[in-house]
């Protein structure tokens, strides 16, 4: 099974998370991550969601996503076509003998340290999943409280936008 | 033009303008405020129902014998509940119903109140779409976006939930509201490079066969069929959802395929290099064994909906269209061209399953009745004119193998589903919405027994349907299979009708129907004829027949077409094997 990134702009609704998540479970799809939000326009919704399926099957729950009355726009983003990115917060153990080792690493991954106790510290990372899972790694051995990651959230490269047609077909019908 | 009203008065004021005229429910708490200007309404007549499946499913039966939107209303809580049977029915079968259920009062959302349900949650997986309406502003542009999802495109069931306060609250009523739907495009006109494509494998094929289902109904496109199929001379299998899209009688007609289906038709499939599937969605009791499905054949696929197409088989040529349009340009493309294929082997061997295996049934030697016969008879008598209604079961197949099918809707019954109880309600509604027709429900005594209090419904509200209970005394389909594949073990489907409990003819006669009973071959036509001149009031025929008659041929479940049987033990042979 291979990953997928499906970019899938709705109708900013009350209720359409919970269309579009069910379908996924009643048609048997997994999500492996999900990430909504506002976009540029008010009316419109994104959300990003991450699945491990084989193609056929992809391209059957598109189609189901599609037939969304509140689903507007469906785009696959390829990884190498697109930025990809989580949000990750890390409660690691620090003490003043270690403090300077966590915030080398820190530093090394380039992330952010956002609140410091006197033994603990609170990371802010951004970055691919790989990366993160890397910063994970290292940070293991100092022990780690508390970990808390968004879903993935993408957006593709280049000056092409994948609004622009969704916002026509909003307007025209306004 | 903007008038100041309640909420309710909004929402009967929308269902006028939408063209509603029948409307099948039940009041209650929530849905009150509706029924006061309900009440006053000279343009929609609503149908006082004895139980909201019965609602839901003569709204179906409805929409089917018209072609129109069939409308269900039902109160919070369990009236709602009780709509998700048909619901789910119309859902899986394409139906356009538009069910309208009162909720509580917005504030009281989410805190269990009385009879407080998620009906828009609940229906989620089983509407085209749903709204739950709390401003009462929005009622009637709801209303039209309703009857429009419901009927354009795939058609199929849209609830609209609507909070008490909602409907009491005073608002301006303005028409027309306009639609805002802009996540909804269906796509009606087909690719035409698609359309040549298919033309292209239509005239380099040998043996294919036109794969007819619902769909090609539902576009009005019963019409152009006949003429592609006439014009290419591609033999026509019909669906149990198309029953009637293809005329019985035309020599091209190859039958029913699938679970029960004929040998002609299964054979054709099995046999064939092209399928050209036209608004199917080749559902597992049509093609058995997926694996095994048409090995040789190539796949054309025609649905308006794009998520049919490769959904269970990969189409080598996909076409996402309406039928109607698919099939005119089919013709226009067909006849501009100068090649046609030649059939003349394919038509010698399908010709030769027709003669060798035909339709047929053994008699019972103690003089009992087939039920078979019951449909070669009512199928005579009746004829081609009337509205076929089934339930679910042994004789919903007899009554698609059995009886001879000209018209195009007028075998209306549950197929995706299965929902036993269909029938009468469904009956109820067909004959609302064709009041000049003869309607005869065929039913079960099993699912009879589930919805028959509709039967207070059709008394008084004059709706002379005619029902004949194909009446074995057993859950016939469910014994079958225990014959079958359960050792004869008959676990819990003897309903002991035998007993007459209930008697079928009292029954119908406590409801203020004509009950009558049919016990032998010799009686059937004069019983028949009888319940034909009775039409003023519903009629209950008692058809008791014997419990052992089995649906063949049958095709086990999960097995493959191939290993069809035509009886116990008794398989075909393809005679193909030359190439």
């Amino acid at each position: 099974m291979s990953r997928h990134t499906l970019s899938v702009l709705v109708e900013n609704r009350p209720g359409v998370l919970a269309r579009v998540s069910s379908l996924f479970s009643r048609r048997g799809f997994n999500i492996d991550s999900l990430a909504v939000g506002p976009t540029e326009h008010d009316d419109i919704s994104r959300m990003t969601i991450v699945v491990s399926v084989e193609k056929l099957p992809l391209e059957q729950v598109t189609k189901q996503l599609n037939k969304l009355v509140n689903v507007l726009k469906i785009v696959e983003l390829d990884s190498a076509q697109s930025v990809q990115r989580e949000l990750m917060l890390i409660k690691v153990k620090a003490d003043a003998d270690s403090r300077s080792h966590v915030l080398e690493l820190v530093q090394l991954f380039r992330a952010r340290c956002v609140d410091v106790a006197s033994d603990a510290v609170t990371i802010e990372v951004t970055g691919t999943p790989d990366k993160l899972e890397a910063f994970v790694k290292v940070l293991e051995p100092f022990g780690i409280k508390e970990l808390v990651q968004s879903g993935m959230v993408a957006i593709g490269r280049g000056a092409r936008s994948i609004t622009d047609r969704s916002l026509r077909a909003l307007d025209r019908t306004a | 033009m903007t008038e100041r009203m309640t909420g309710a008065q909004a929402l009967v004021r929308a269902l006028e303008h939408v063209g509603v005229d029948t409307v099948f429910g039940i009041p209650g708490g929530a849905i009150l405020p509706a029924y006061d200007p309900l009440y006053d309404s000279t343009k929609v007549r609503h149908v006082l129902v004895r139980h909201e499946q019965g609602a839901g499913h003569a709204a179906e039966g409805y929409a089917q014998a018209t072609g129109k939107v069939g409308v269900c209303m039902a109160t919070s809580g369990p009236g709602a509940t009780n709509l998700v049977t048909p619901i789910a029915d119309a859902y899986m079968d394409s139906v356009p119903i538009v069910a309208i259920t009162g909720q509580v009062a917005s504030g009281a959302i989410g805190t269990d109140a009385f009879q407080e349900a998620d009906i828009s949650g609940i229906t989620m997986p089983i509407t085209k779409h749903n709204f739950l309406v709390t401003d009462p502003l929005d009622i009637p542009r709801t209303i039209v976006e309703a009857f429009h999802i419901a009927s354009t495109g795939r058609p199929g069931p849209v609830l609209v939930d609507i909070s008490k306060d909602a409907l009491q609250a005073d608002t301006t009523f303005s028409w027309p509201p306009v639609m805002h739907l802009p996540g909804y495009r269906p796509v009606t006109r087909p690719h035409s490079k698609q359309i040549r494509e298919a033309a292209k494998l239509i005239a380099e094929s040998r043996r294919p066969v036109l794969y007819v289902g619902g769909g090609v109904h539902k576009a009005g496109a019963s019409a152009e069929l006949i003429r592609l199929a006439e014009l290419t001379n591609i033999p026509v299998v019909t669906t149990l959802m198309a029953r009637g899209t293809f005329p019985d009688s035309h020599p091209q007609h190859m039958g029913m395929p699938g679970m029960h289906g004929s040998v002609s038709a299964v054979g054709a499939l099995q046999q064939a290099d092209l399928l050209i599937g036209l608004g199917v969605r080749f559902d597992d009791r049509v093609t058995g064994q997926l694996s095994t499905f048409a090995p040789y054949a190539k796949i054309v696929h025609a649905d308006i909906d794009p998520a049919e197409i490769s959904k269970n088989r990969h189409a080598d040529v996909p076409i996402v269209g309406d039928c109607k349009e698919v099939i005119a340009d089919l013709i226009a493309t067909v006849e501009a061209s100068d090649r046609q294929g030649d059939y003349t082997d394919w038509w010698t061997l399908l010709n030769g399953y027709k003669q060798t295996y035909p339709l047929g049934y053994d008699e019972f030697e103690d003089g009992s009745l087939a039920p078979q016969y019951v449909m070669q008879r009512l199928s005579a008598i009746a004829g081609p004119d009337a509205y076929y209604v089934a339930g679910v079961g042994q004789h919903q197949m007899w009554a698609a193998q059995f009886i001879g099918y000209e018209n195009p809707g007028t075998f209306i019954n549950s197929g995706g589903l299965g929902t036993m109880g269909f029938a009468v309600p469904a009956a109820m509604g067909a004959k609302m919405g064709r009041p000049d027709a003869t309607v005869w429900a065929i039913d079960g005594d099993g699912c009879f027994q589930m919805t028959n209090q509709e039967l207070a419904t059709c008394a008084l509200e004059g709706v002379p349907i005619k029902i004949a209970v194909i009446n074995n005394g057993n859950l016939g389909m469910v014994r079958q299979w225990q014959t079958l594949f359960y050792e004869q073990r008959y676990s819990n489907t003897d309903l002991q009708t035998a007993r007459r409990i209930p008697d079928f003819v009292k029954l119908a006669e406590a409801y203020g129907c004509v009950g009558l009973r049919c016990e032998r071959p010799e009686d059937v036509d004069a019983t028949i004829m009888k319940a034909m001149e009775i039409t003023d009031v519903p009629v209950v025929v008692d058809f008791v027949v014997h419990q052992d008659a089995m649906v063949w041929p049958m095709v086990a479940a999960g097995t493959s077409n191939d290993d069809i049987k035509i009886a116990r033990d008794m398989a075909p042979t393809w005679e193909s094997e030359d190439e």
